[in-house]
C-alpha cells in the first residue's frame, strides 16, 4: 500500500496555467496555446489526455516536465513549484530518442549517470532490463532494436529514476496496431506493479479508455480541458465489452461535436 | 533481430570449414565437402596471373637492359623473382587458409594490373626513352634509389612523422576545444564565429612568411602551421556537430536529471562525433599538404625537404622514391584514422557510407 505522505508528495497540481508562443513574423502578437488549464493527479493515478493535434497536449507535458515555462498559473509537484526539468518527472516521447551511441544497458543507466548515483544503484540496471524483458539485448545498440523494443528501453530509462510522475507523450503512437496493443498491456503492467503516477497523452481513444482511470478531453485553439470522464470499468478491460464500446461512442460523439463547434466559432 | 546482426559475424562459419579441409578424405561425407570446397577454390588463372605478369614485366626489362650495366638492373630483376616466389608460396598456403584465399581472389586483378603498369612504365621510359631524361627515370632506377638511399629516406620519414604528429595533435586538441565552445555557447559563437570564418579559410601555407619571422625555429613554426591547417576544419565541423545536436536528446537528458557537464560531454559531444571525424579527415589532408610545403620551404629535414633537395641535384630517381614513400606513409596514417573511426562509430554501423 502507498503511504499517505507519499500520496501527498507525488500528486501533481496544475492551476490556471496559460501559455502562449510568439507568432512568427509578428513579434507583437502571441498565439495562445493553453488557456487556463487546471487539474490534479492523485498518486498512483493513470490519466489520459486526448484531443486533436495542435490542442497543446504536448506543450502541457513539456510545461510539467519543466522544459518550458508557463506565462501564468501554477504547476506543483507535491508542494514544490516546477521551475526546471528534474528526475522526479520522467518523460517518454513518441520517438524513443535513445542515445544511439550507447548500448541498451548504458541507455537505461543514463539517468543514474546523470544524477551521479551509478555506483550506489548499479544493481538496479539489471532489474530494469529484466522488467522490460531486454536482458539479452544489454549490449545491442539502438539501431538493432525494433520500434517496440526501443520504446521499452525508453520506458526503463525513464523509470530507473523512480519518478513521482511519468509523462508519456504519445509513446505508442509510432507502433503498428498489434505491437501497440501489446505495449499497452506492458505499460499497464509497469504501472500496476510500481503504482507510478502516469499522465498519458494520446490521440487514440481506445488506448485512453483501455488504460486510464480518467480521461481529459482537450479542445484546440486555445487549448482547454473540455471534459473529464472517469472510466469506471474493471481491470483488465475488454476492448469489445458493451460498456467499453458505449464509452467509446460517447467520447467519439463528444469529440466530433467539439470539432464542429470550433469550426462554427471561427466563421 | 535485424539482418545487420548477422553481418557482423560472418567469420564464424569459414574457419570451421578450413579446419575440416585437411581431414576431408576421412570424413564420411568427404565427397560432398570437397565438392563444396571446389566451388570456392582459386582457379589456375587467378593463381598464375600475378607471377605471369611479373615474368612479362621482367622479360620487358631484360629485353631492354642487355646493354645496361648489371648494377642498375640487379635489384629490379630480383624484385620480380621475389614476386614470383611469394606468389608460389601464397598459392600453396591459400589451400589451407580460407581468408588468404578470399584476399587473393580480391587482390589478384589489381596486383596484376599494377605489375603490368610497371612494365608499361619500363617500356616508355627505360626502353624507348619516349619521355625526356632525367625527369622520367624507369622503375629500375627508382627502385635502386629507394634501396641505396634507404637510410636517409627512413630518417626523413621519421622527421616528417614527428613533425606531422606534433602539429596534427596540437591542431586537433585546440580545434576540438574551440569547436565545442563555439558550438555550445552562444556568446562564444558570436565572437568566435566571425574570426573563424575570416581567418580559417586562409591556407596555412600563406602564413609561411610570417611564421618564419615570428618563430624561434623552423620546426616549431612548421608544426604551428600544420596545427593551424588542422584547426580550421576540426573547429568548423565540431562546432556544427555540437550545435546541431538533436534538441530531443538534450530534452531527454534533462528530464533524466542531467546537469550541464552531462549535456556537453555525454550528449552533445557523442552526438557530434560523426561530424568531428569529417573534420579530422579534412584536417589530415590539409596537414599533409602543409607538411610537405613547410618542409620544402624552411625545414631542413623530412620527406618534403628530401624531394626538393633531390630535385636540386636533378636526381629524379630519388624524387620518385620519396613520392612512393610518401604515398605509403600518408595512406597508412589515413587508414589508421579510418580504423579509429570504425571503432568509435560502431554504433552507427550500417549508417555511414564513407
Amino acid at each position: 500500500m502507498v503511504a499517505l505522505a507519499e500520496i501527498e508528495a507525488s500528486s501533481l497540481g496544475i492551476r490556471e496555467v496559460r501559455k502562449s508562443f510568439p507568432v512568427p513574423d509578428d513579434p507583437l502578437r502571441r498565439w495562445p496555446v493553453l488557456d487556463g488549464i487546471s487539474f490534479s493527479l492523485a498518486a498512483g493515478e493513470l490519466i489520459s489526455l486526448i484531443g486533436p493535434s495542435g490542442c497543446g497536449k504536448s506543450t502541457l507535458l513539456r510545461l510539467i516536465a519543466g522544459l518550458e515555462s508557463s506565462d501564468s498559473g501554477e504547476l506543483l509537484i507535491g508542494s514544490e513549484k516546477i521551475t526546471q526539468p528534474g528526475a522526479e518527472r520522467g518523460l517518454v516521447f513518441q520517438d524513443p530518442n535513445l542515445f544511439p551511441w550507447l548500448t541498451v544497458r548504458r541507455n537505461i543507466q543514463a539517468g543514474l549517470v546523470a544524477r551521479g548515483v551509478l555506483r550506489e544503484k548499479r544493481h538496479e540496471v539489471d532489474d530494469f532490463m529484466r522488467l522490460v524483458g531486454l536482458e539479452t539485448f544489454a549490449d545491442a545498440y539502438p539501431h538493432h532494436l525494433s520500434g517496440g523494443m526501443a520504446q521499452r528501453v525508453a520506458l526503463a530509462r525513464a523509470l530507473i529514476n523512480h519518478p513521482k510522475v511519468l509523462l508519456l507523450d504519445e509513446p505508442l503512437g509510432a507502433l503498428d496496431a498489434f505491437t501497440r496493443m501489446r505495449m499497452q498491456d506492458e505499460v499497464l503492467r509497469l504501472w500496476q506493479g510500481r503504482r507510478t503516477t502516469m499522465l498519458l497523452v494520446t490521440h487514440d481513444i481506445d488506448e485512453a479508455i483501455y488504460m486510464s482511470d480518467r480521461i481529459m478531453i482537450m479542445s484546440p485553439r486555445p487549448g482547454r480541458i473540455e471534459r473529464t470522464i472517469s472510466v469506471a470499468l474493471d481491470r483488465p478491460r475488454q476492448r469489445s465489452s458493451p460498456d467499453f464500446l458505449r464509452l467509446r461512442g460517447d467520447i467519439l460523439e463528444f469529440v466530433h461535436f467539439a470539432g464542429n463547434a470550433s469550426i462554427e466559432n471561427k466563421s | 533481430m535485424r539482418p545487420e546482426k548477422h553481418n557482423s559475424r560472418p567469420e564464424i562459419s569459414p574457419p570451421k570449414s578450413t579446419t575440416q579441409l585437411p581431414s576431408a578424405p576421412t570424413h564420411p561425407n568427404g565427397d560432398a565437402i570437397q565438392r563444396i570446397e571446389r566451388g570456392s577454390e582459386l582457379g589456375w588463372r587467378a593463381q598464375s596471373a600475378v607471377p605471369l605478369a611479373a615474368l612479362v614485366a621482367l622479360a620487358i626489362h631484360l629485353l631492354f637492359s642487355k646493354s645496361a650495366p648489371v648494377v642498375e638492373t640487379h635489384s629490379y630483376t630480383l624484385f620480380f623473382y621475389e614476386i614470383v616466389g611469394v606468389s608460389i608460396v601464397l598459392s600453396i598456403a591459400q589451400r589451407f587458409w580460407m581468408r588468404l584465399r578470399s584476399w587473393m581472389r580480391h587482390m589478384c586483378p589489381i596486383l596484376t594490373a599494377a605489375i603490368l603498369l610497371l612494365g608499361l612504365w619500363d617500356i616508355v621510359t627505360f626502353g624507348f626513352q619516349l619521355l625526356p631524361m632525367p625527369y622520367f627515370p624507369g622503375p629500375a632506377a627508382v627502385l635502386r634509389n629507394l634501396i641505396n638511399d634507404r637510410a636517409l629516406l627512413l630518417d626523413s620519414t621519421w622527421h616528417s612523422l614527428a613533425l606531422l604528429l606534433s602539429g596534427y595533435t596540437v591542431g586537433v586538441l585546440v580545434g576540438l576545444i574551440s569547436g565545442i565552445c563555439i558550438g555550445w555557447s552562444t556568446p562564444v559563437r558570436y565572437w568566435g564565429m566571425p574570426l573563424l570564418k575570416v581567418v580559417g579559410p586562409i591556407p596555412a601555407t600563406a602564413w609561411i612568411p610570417l611564421a618564419m619571422v615570428v618563430s624561434p625555429s623552423t620546426v616549431v613554426s612548421a608544426a604551428g602551421l600544420i596545427a593551424l591547417a588542422v584547426w580550421f576544419p576540426v573547429t568548423m565541423l565540431t562546432a556544427s556537430g555540437i550545435s546541431n545536436t538533436r534538441a530531443s536528446y538534450l530534452d531527454v537528458a534533462r528530464t533524466l536529471g542531467a546537469g550541464r557537464a552531462y549535456l556537453i560531454f555525454r550528449v552533445a559531444i557523442p552526438a557530434a562525433v560523426p561530424n568531428i571525424f569529417i573534420g579530422l579527415f579534412m584536417g589530415l589532408g590539409a596537414s599533409f599538404l602543409t607538411l610537405v610545403v613547410a618542409e620544402s620551404v624552411g625545414v631542413k629535414s623530412g620527406l618534403g625537404w628530401y624531394v626538393s633537395w633531390a630535385q636540386g641535384w636533378a636526381e629524379y630517381g630519388k624524387v620518385y622514391a620519396a613520392l612512393i614513400i610518401m604515398a605509403a606513409f600518408f595512406s597508412t596514417i589515413m587508414t589508421l584514422l579510418f580504423k579509429i573511426r570504425d571503432r568509435m562509430l560502431v554504433w552507427q554501423k550500417g549508417v555511414i557510407k564513407w
